[in-house]
């Protein structure tokens, strides 16, 4: 039988972000459902690979972390957001504690709350969140939302393992989704195919930050590990075993700088000797793809290559109004990397501790917003006649070429007004010639919206990146290689087969203050 | 990418159809469950952690790895290899009160 229910709150995703936002929408004593494609507690970017946290205990300390990251943000990032970021993270870790997820204890007997060991994380978090009484529908993927008089209402989607097809309404949606990664094999990709931008804006929400999605993770020989931390201590050599000097310039660029002449190797040489097994125990799966090819990485060389990692370490989301995270459509909220993060992290990486801290924040935000949203409307939405939103399903070729477009190096981490056009056309083409029939069920279904995700958000991310003609941050512009200053405000977008720009009128810092 | 399900550690649980974002697993009639999505494999590891029997093998190339072999991983020692460095057992958590990440952090250059 399909599944047909009605929920007050319908927050769909799995990651920390939904988790948070569901916990919290049950706080404020609604119903509340959640949907995930995958499993809440395995899906999203986060629960495989181990993440810092931004944790600062005092407020003075948390503004201090908010000044020095926004200092290096190129301009976009504003303190007071940053500060509100990290004081609600505060309290979202310290609620963890509390429910006894079991930090280590540091040297000095501290607990040491800054990392989370993500796959226990998750596993911990899905207990809370279903012992917080929500209802999960895991491998329930959301194909589109439903919408009534411009007013969300609902989604529907599949169960991808019995084949049927679900419908929930709902007076109010936490979109949780996470990234998108342009079908690049890291960790967490299976999820991270931009479907809750594509849902956003269909329902008329603007995105922001998208010319941000040019972050790239080194990776070792052939595999999906793009875990950061362990490279500040290694050394880059080119195919002869020239060394790659580190003349302060990001590591990632000179890495592809490098790639784009031949092989590149590195070695952990610098890690102390006593690191080495803290490393073994504390990050386990930096030192598992060595341990499993036979290769000593702290005393042989190993060929590295970088993977895009797209909005997830990027910044680019759905634009929010502010704290309430709501998008501008009534009804719909956004969290986590479904998010933008351009007001918390600029134009460099949240890669890491920024991102996790954003997530907790931004869903208990989203959630407390769905939850007040849902009360205020009350059992009124469940008599509304609503339509699906969903307009677009595109052939699964469609993701060949925006892999094609989205991943090379000379594509995407390097830019240039030029091929940026080259690469618009052949999205562009992709999105108006692939159109994939209507009438698709189950996995068929996903796929051709998975592709129409993918599509959307490279033309999103290429025509911001078209529009912004500066570089600035991981936005690298060959033909425009300085920042300008008129550039110092976020560019938003929004629209579907003809896309719109969208810039601010007042720069944030300046909106902040009126 | 995940290669090998063992069908003499299986427990035939399909804990691992239930937990693989990527829903990579069919569940069988009889028997141990089937690689059935291969190229969908996001290559996380979290399938081992949770298989309660060590039975899942995933090699660490994000492409799929043809030679790999069941009698190669189990003299290897490496089923379950992964769970135990990080400390779950039997498919359930353990080993985060232990993780020494703060001593790496601490150490970290720049």
């Amino acid at each position: 039988m399909p599944l047909d229910l009605v929920t007050d709150v319908l927050v769909i995703g799995g990651g920390p972000a939904a988790s948070w936002a569901a916990i919290e929408a049950a706080r404020t004593g609604v119903r509340v459902t959640l949907v995930d494609k995958g499993y809440l507690g395995t899906s999203g970017a986060a629960a495989p690979t181990g993440l810092g946290t931004w944790w600062a205990p005092t407020k003075d300390g948390r503004r201090a972390t908010a000044e020095r990251r926004v200092a290096r943000s190129f301009g976009v990032a504003d303190v007071p957001w940053a500060v509100h970021t990290l004081d609600e993270a505060h309290n979202g870790l310290t609620q963890l504690a509390a429910w006894g997820y079991p930090f280590p204890t540091d040297d000095a007997g501290e607990r040491y709350i800054p990392n989370l060991r993500t796959a226990d994380y998750m596993h911990f978090m899905r207990r809370r969140v279903r012992a917080a009484g929500v209802r999960v529908y895991d491998h329930h993927p959301a194909l589109e939302l439903i919408v009534a008089d411009g007013v969300v209402s609902g989604a529907s989607g599949i169960a991808r393992q019995n084949d049927e097809t679900w419908q929930i309404r709902a007076a109010a949606i936490v979109l949780a989704t996470g990234g998108c990664v342009f079908g690049e094999r890291v960790h967490g990709a299976a999820g991270l195919t931009g479907d809750g931008y594509l849902m956003a804006v269909e329902a008329g929400a603007t995105l922001s930050g998208m010319e941000f999605s040019a972050q790239y993770g080194i990776v070792p020989f052939q595999t999906a590990s793009n875990k950061g931390l362990i490279y500040s201590w290694a050394t880059f050599s080119r195919e002869d075993g020239t060394p790659i000097d580190d003349n302060g310039e990001d590591r990632q660029v000179l890495v592809a700088r490098a790639l784009s002449d031949g092989p590149v190797y590195a070695r952990f040489d610098n890690v102390p000797a006593a690191l080495q097994n803290d490393l073994r125990v504390g990050q386990p799966n930096i030192l598992l793809p060595f341990d499993r090819a036979g290769i000593n990485p702290f005393e042989e060389r190993f060929p590295v290559m970088l993977r895009c990692e797209g909005t997830v370490r990027g910044v680019g989301g759905i634009r929010l109004d502010g704290d309430s995270c709501a998008t501008g459509v009534p009804g719909l909220f956004a969290a986590g990397d479904a998010a933008s993060r351009e007001r918390l992290t600029g134009a460099i990486s949240g890669g890491g501790g920024p991102n996790s801290a954003w997530a907790i924040a931004s869903g208990v935000w989203a959630g407390r917003s769905a939850g007040a949203f849902a009360r205020y409307v009350g059992r009124h939405h469940e008599t509304r006649v609503a339509q699906p939103a969903g307009r677009t399903r595109l052939d699964p070729a469609a993701v060949g070429v925006v892999k094609a477009e989205m991943l090379p190096l000379d594509r995407n981490f390097f830019r240039t007004g030029r091929t940026l056009v080259r690469s618009l056309a052949n999205l562009g083409d992709a999105w108006a010639n692939l159109r994939s029939a209507g009438g698709l069920a189950g996995v068929a279904a996903l796929r051709s919206r998975e592709a129409a995700a993918m599509t959307a958000t490279a033309r999103w991310s290429y025509a911001a990146a078209l529009h912004r003609t500066e570089s600035r941050g991981m936005h690298r512009r060959l033909d425009a290689p300085a920042m300008d200053p008129a550039f110092a405000r976020p560019v938003g977008i929004s629209g579907l087969d003809a896309m719109r720009i969208v810039r601010d009128e007042a720069p944030l810092a300046e909106a902040l203050a009126s | 990418m995940i290669e090998i399900v063992s069908e003499t550690r299986c427990v035939e649980c399909n804990i691992c159809v239930k937990v693989c974002p990527a829903d990579v697993f069919d569940a069988a009639p009889a028997g141990a469950p089937l690689i059935a999505r291969q190229d969908d494999c996001q290559t996380c590891f979290l399938c081992e952690l949770y298989c309660p029997a060590d039975a899942l093998f995933v090699d660490a190339q994000a492409e799929r790895a043809p030679h790999v072999r069941e009698a190669d991983i189990e003299a290897a020692g490496l089923f379950g290899s992964y769970a135990r460095a990080m400390g779950w057992n039997r498919g359930k958590p353990g080993g985060a009160d232990r993780d020494p990440t703060f001593n790496i952090r601490a150490a970290m250059p720049g």
